[in-house]
């Protein structure tokens, strides 16, 4: 491809689309379902099914840890895992904006296509568009997920019971201050990397030795706290956190410090909240430590009958305090 | 071990607790930092102190003491054509007469960047020769200095597309002005870290000479906090009236005369609005004539709007430590951090946020 800018014309539908699909994408992502180039792709699905649907829409699309491509493989993955199923097929819709450097778009679909074959999903149906510049940001990409449930029931948010105990499989708020380290006007450096990482294989694992699991979700965009409001919420329990099992790391206490920000409010891309029967809490912590993806992994409190809905944490002094939703986005703080 | 954990570690915060415990008679103290405030909810202090330990918010957030006529003014300037606002990200939700705010501007098509430095707002008005770049000048001693140096860089570089509102609030003749009230009982003060690595101690001497009040500049670890109130303690108990400097690893006694000697360059003591206070003499920091082509009010031709008063709200109770957060009618009801009323909702570091953000049985 000698063009070194995204036209238009390659949303059009016409030739120009048909050598983006042929030479790039195709070549990228190697499904013989969307090698058909149907309008459709047959699937073979059998049993209850596991859907999640996300749009990605980073800036920067290109960040230390990872870039927009694997992120929108991993997201969905993730979603589509934390269902206790096995996540089998991808959809992939580009939104790019005219003017996008060709090789860009080459280094996110190539990205994209790895992270695909890594996770095992096959990207079986597509869609590009091209918005003229100034509409869209570089790039947008929506990616949906579909996978079969590998219990016979799935976890959920509304399962958290009081006595079960919590975990997460590792530190909190690395992608979240990597991003915010990243974005322009905002100059400075902190040694830290994106989590963006698939879990699903990791998850399986955990659910093949404890198929009870109670809840799983990943703690995405609003963070470990936001989710674990959800939660609470969802099954009318509480939380209670104990503040110094928290990981988080260094870096990232540092960097949050500094910008007066939250590291449990911010996004997390490979880490999961587990929540399962007391007994069963350390044979789940050994699964996780001993994957590289879950070494970090700690428990960190305990669903409780008292404070429906809330969570409350205990800070190492011994204090209590509430960990309350985010409410709209964290803003840097002016003193 | 690192250095922030050991201003944390539990067991020597323990046996702090232990002796203010153990000694407390009784002590009523504000603290006029808004980090304190959400330091001291964070760490779970509150619910550790002894019940004679009355824990009072003062007007310690700059963001909430920004008066409605001041949030008017930055609406009108924002909503002119060729106007571009460029603001501390705090700034963007605080609500005005209606319950507009920078972020209902910006949906009206208002230009409004965040910024993190004054200087980046510099750096906005070189790439947009075009447009009046206003900077709006919100803080306390802490943050003056840098926009005052900001103003001097605007002047050498002739960026006359480069203007600052001057909101700017000073935290000594706020506690005089606050302390002029007869009905404030407060009997210490647990002062700012950062405004005093700016002003040193001298400016809180009259805490001590003219009010008998104790005082002590502290940092923001539990461990800070916990010392500075056992000093309170302890001078209530004698009869104390010290004011201290418990700060010294980030503070000087004599503050910082560089940063000091820039913003009195480029600004001038000047009376100043408070939200729920009023006007506090000498509390605020006007443009000085040198500067006039960068003072948005002068050469923008702005003056403050008068606006009816917020419905309802108690902000200036509440800054005044005359009332708890959660004793205001409209707390978590018509006042949230969703649509907060008052300026003590909106920030992070505001009382009323920080009270409904960490407070179990608020």
């Amino acid at each position: 491809m000698n063009d070194a800018k995204v036209l238009l014309d390659y949303g059009s539908g016409g030739r120009a689309s048909h050598r983006l699909i042929g030479e790039l994408l195709l070549s990228h992502f190697r499904s013989p379902e969307l090698a058909r180039l149907n309008d459709a792709a047959v699937l073979d699905l059998r049993g209850p099914v596991a859907v999640s649907t996300d749009s990605f829409t980073v800036d920067p699309i290109f960040f230390p840890g990872g870039d927009i491509g694997s992120l929108a493989v991993h997201g969905t993955v993730n979603d589509v895992a934390m269902l206790g199923a096995r996540p089998l097929y991808l959809t992939c819709a580009l939104i790019l904006e005219e003017g996008l450097p060709m090789a860009d778009l080459e280094r996110i679909v190539a990205s994209l296509g790895q992270a695909a074959d890594a996770a095992g999903v096959a990207v079986v149906t597509g869609d590009t568009k091209v918005m003229p510049r100034g509409q869209a940001d570089k790039i947008f990409i929506n990616t949906t997920g579909i996978g079969q449930i590998m219990v016979e029931t799935p976890p959920s948010g509304d399962r958290a019971r009081p006595g079960d105990a919590i975990l997460v499989s590792g530190s909190m708020g690395d992608h979240g201050l990597t991003i915010l380290s990243q974005r322009e006007g905002l100059a400075f450096d902190a040694p830290v990397e994106s989590d963006s990482a698939c879990l699903s294989h990791l998850i399986l694992k955990l659910l093949e030795a404890l198929p009870d699991i109670h809840v799983l979700r990943d703690p995405t965009r609003g963070g470990l706290a936001t989710t674990l409001n959800e939660i609470a919420g969802q099954s009318r329990a509480g939380c209670l956190i104990e503040e110094s099992s928290l990981p988080v790391k260094q870096a990232v206490k540092a960097g949050c410090s500094f910008l007066g920000l939250d590291p449990l409010y911010l996004a997390n891309e490979g880490k999961f909240i587990c929540i399962l029967p007391e007994a069963q809490a350390d044979a789940a912590l050994s699964i996780l430590r001993a994957d590289p993806l879950g070494k970090d992994a700690a428990r960190i409190g305990t669903v409780t009958a008292e404070n429906p809905g809330k969570v409350v944490m205990r800070t190492p002094l011994g204090g209590h305090r509430m960990l309350s939703m985010l409410e709209g986005e964290q803003l840097p703080r002016i003193c | 071990m690192n250095f922030l954990d050991k201003f944390r570690d539990p067991e020597l915060c323990r046996r702090l607790l232990d002796l203010i415990h153990k000694e407390s008679k009784g002590v009523r103290f504000m603290e006029v930092c808004g980090t304190h405030t959400v330091s001291i909810f964070q760490s779970g202090i509150h619910t550790l102190l002894p019940d004679n330990v009355v824990h009072l918010t003062g007007p310690g957030c700059p963001v909430c003491v920004t008066h409605d006529r001041e949030v008017a003014a930055y609406l009108e300037l924002a909503a002119r054509p060729g106007v571009t606002i460029a603001t501390f990200g705090d700034l963007m939700k605080v609500p005005g007469p209606k319950g507009r705010n920078l972020k209902t501007a910006q949906a009206d098509g208002a230009d409004v960047r965040v910024v993190y430095s004054p200087f980046d707002s510099l750096e906005l008005a070189r790439k947009l020769p075009d447009r009046q770049v206003v900077f709006l000048g919100i803080g306390f001693e802490t943050t003056a200095p840098a926009v005052a140096a900001t103003l001097k860089a605007a002047r050498e570089q002739k960026l006359a597309n480069f203007k600052v509102l001057p909101f700017h609030k000073l935290v000594p003749p706020a506690l005089r002005g606050l302390l002029s009230d007869p009905e404030m009982r407060i009997e210490g003060f647990i002062l700012p870290g950062h405004v005093s690595a700016v002003i040193g101690l001298d400016p809180y001497k009259f805490l001590g000479d003219d009010c008998g009040l104790p005082a002590a500049i502290t940092g923001f670890e539990p461990l800070d906090l916990l010392q500075a109130l056992l000093f309170l303690v302890r001078q209530k108990n004698t009869g104390g009236h010290e004011v201290v400097n418990q700060y010294r690893r980030v503070v000087a006694d004599a503050g910082n005369p560089k940063a000091m000697q820039v913003m009195y360059e480029v600004f001038e003591p000047a009376d100043a609005l408070w939200r729920g206070i009023g006007t506090i003499p000498g509390s605020g920091l006007a443009i000085r004539e040198e500067y006039a082509e960068h003072d948005a009010f002068r050469a923008l031709d702005l003056t403050l709007p008068e606006v009816p008063p917020l419905p309802g709200c108690r902000c200036g109770e509440v800054l005044k430590g005359k009332m708890r957060p959660d004793q205001c009618p409209l707390f978590k009801k018509a006042c949230t951090p969703a649509t907060p009323v008052g300026p003590c909702m909106v920030s992070t570091e505001g009382s009323c946020a920080a009270y409904f953000k960490y407070q179990l049985d608020a």
